[in-house]
């Protein structure tokens, strides 16, 4: 920690998770330069993510897949006022520092690179600026947590379209939430235990019914629709990665999820912003992805 | 905890039913200004429509992206509508962004960004720099209470300018502005909301409650 002007805090708990809540209820988009930035930024996006390829181009290339060039990133940056996210290596904590160094607002360890430690998460409390994680289950997002996460993404499959695992992953960590919420407080020591995950965090999230951090949902999502569900299963926000600017028309399909995110309980709006809006990216079934090839067993 | 206020009239019950407040809830933190306001014995309901806003006594805009905020309070059709009842008097709170979306000029805007104007500031966006620049203090706001408020600045705005008729309430101590209020309108640049801290909503609630009262002649 560091101590700067009028005896005020940076880098704390409450400031990292400060700029989480900020974003709930908002969409934030992938995109790989800085007119891309400005697109998503002018439809609305609440914060983009800076990254080289999206993931549907990392899974058709292939080959390892680590953090974007430094000047790219610092290229999006110039181009938006809004908050710029970039992506580390699992594990990865220099790449994490070079993204600190950037002064980028939000660190995503993401499972979308190639992970750089295959044991250990980055120690996120050494840094003053917040992550995201993925989990797909609530012990993950737990552990996560633990380890100074500000807020955490349902992983859901990067890069195919396809939202079932997102749908999954959102419902799995919610559903656990609400079982730890019916246990008695002997219960928990074990739930603790199942989680692999301590005991403070699971009785804390048993009593308020919720994640300490906002939830966010990624993974597959490419409709207003796929957007609107994931946040009527209860996601505090989305992040769409390549189901905006793989489609036919990103700045009108950018658009319509931002509207939708604010009205994603009303059917006659959803239906509204679904018109008009060119091909959908053209997606991977995820059935048809061999297991080695599923981002989202990445992480532990 | 006990606080000390000196609003007179921070009473929750007017003519015997609670204060029924609006959070503008198109993206943001509307969760936490619900708790602390539901705390305190408001009914609170969102507003994303004109029919919403006009069944509310007073509205808090919440913190969030105001550029978003803006462009989906213009695509929803609520743009005017809020516009015409800031000028016949509701009440209205804003944090943060919401700070922003009360000001008459916003510095370092988007290109196409609009306010709703009511309080007579300049306030510039992101004024302290990125989220490494975010940051938590205490402040001193005697209007509100003699105790310090624990104040967390998000990506924050400041106050760069105010006219005559506002009123600066809070002060960072190198002196830039981060607290205002003029008429029925109340703007901060911080976040009580995500420390659950109370005192600004009694605060302003009080101010909703004195909008209710009877005129004196």
């Amino acid at each position: 920690m560091t101590e700067a002007q009028n005896s005020s805090n940076t880098g704390s708990s409450r400031v990292k998770r400060g700029l989480a809540e900020q974003l709930k209820g908002g969409v934030i988009m992938d995109v790989v330069n800085a007119e891309q930035a400005r697109i998503a930024e002018d439809a609305g996006a609440i914060a983009v993510m800076a990254l080289e390829r999206v993931p549907a181009d990392i899974r058709a290339q292939g080959g390892v897949a680590r953090m974007s060039d430094p000047d790219l990133i610092e290229g999006i940056q110039a181009a938006v006022k809004i908050p710029v996210m970039a992506k580390a290596r699992i594990g990865h904590f220099v790449e994490a520092q070079i993204l600190a160094a950037l002064n980028v607002d939000f660190i995503d360890e993401s499972e979308v690179l190639s992970p750089a430690d295959y044991v250990n998460h980055i120690d996120k409390w050494a840094f003053q600026i917040p992550f995201v994680c993925g989990a797909t289950n609530l012990g993950e997002a737990l552990r996560r947590i633990n380890e100074g996460a500000a807020m955490i993404r349902s992983k859901g499959e990067a890069g195919t379209g396809d939202v079932s695992e997102a749908t999954k992953h959102i419902r799995k960590i919610n559903s656990q939430i609400r079982v730890l919420s019916s246990m008695s407080k002997d219960e928990l020591y074990v739930a603790a235990k199942e989680l692999q995950a301590p005991y403070e965090l699971v009785a804390e999230v048993a009593g308020a019914g919720r994640l300490p951090v906002p939830l966010f949902t990624a993974g597959g999502v490419a409709t207003p629709a796929d957007a609107a569900m994931m946040l009527q299963l209860g996601a505090d926000g989305v992040f769409v990665g390549s189901g905006i600017f793989k489609s036919g028309n990103p700045a009108a399909r950018a658009a319509a999820i931002v509207k939708v995110a604010a009205f994603y309980d009303d059917p006659a709006v959803i239906l509204e912003t679904s018109r008009g809006l060119g091909e959908a990216m053209v997606g991977i079934n995820v059935n048809d992805i061999p297991a080695p090839h599923r981002l989202a067993d990445r992480g532990w | 905890m006990s606080m000390t206020f000196r609003h007179p009239t921070a009473s929750l019950i007017v003519v015997g039913k609670p204060l029924r407040i609006g959070v503008l809830a198109f993206q943001g933190d509307v969760r936490e200004h619900i708790v602390v306001l539901e705390r305190l014995g408001a009914e609170v309901i969102k507003v994303r429509r004109p029919e919403e806003l006009g069944s509310v006594d007073g509205l808090v805009i919440p913190g969030g992206e105001s550029s978003v905020m803006d462009k989906l309070v213009r695509l929803f059709g609520l743009y005017e509508p809020l516009k015409a009842a800031i000028a016949a008097g509701l009440p209205v709170f804003g944090t943060c962004a919401g700070l922003i979306m009360l000001s008459r000029t916003v510095l370092d805007a988007m290109d196409d960004q609009k306010t709703l104007g009511g309080l007579d500031v300049d306030v510039r966006r992101n004024a302290f720099g990125t989220q490494v620049d975010s940051f938590e203090t205490n402040l001193s706001i005697p209007e509100i209470t003699s105790g310090k408020i624990s104040a967390t600045f998000i990506r924050a705005p400041i106050v760069e300018r105010v006219g005559p008729d506002v009123k600066v309430l809070a002060r960072l101590e190198d002196g830039r502005i981060v607290a205002v209020e003029q008429g029925n309108l109340l703007g901060i640049s911080f976040h009580p909301e995500v420390n659950g801290d109370t005192r600004v909503h009694e605060y302003f609630l009080g101010r909703v409650a004195t909008s209710l009262q009877p005129q004196e002649s």
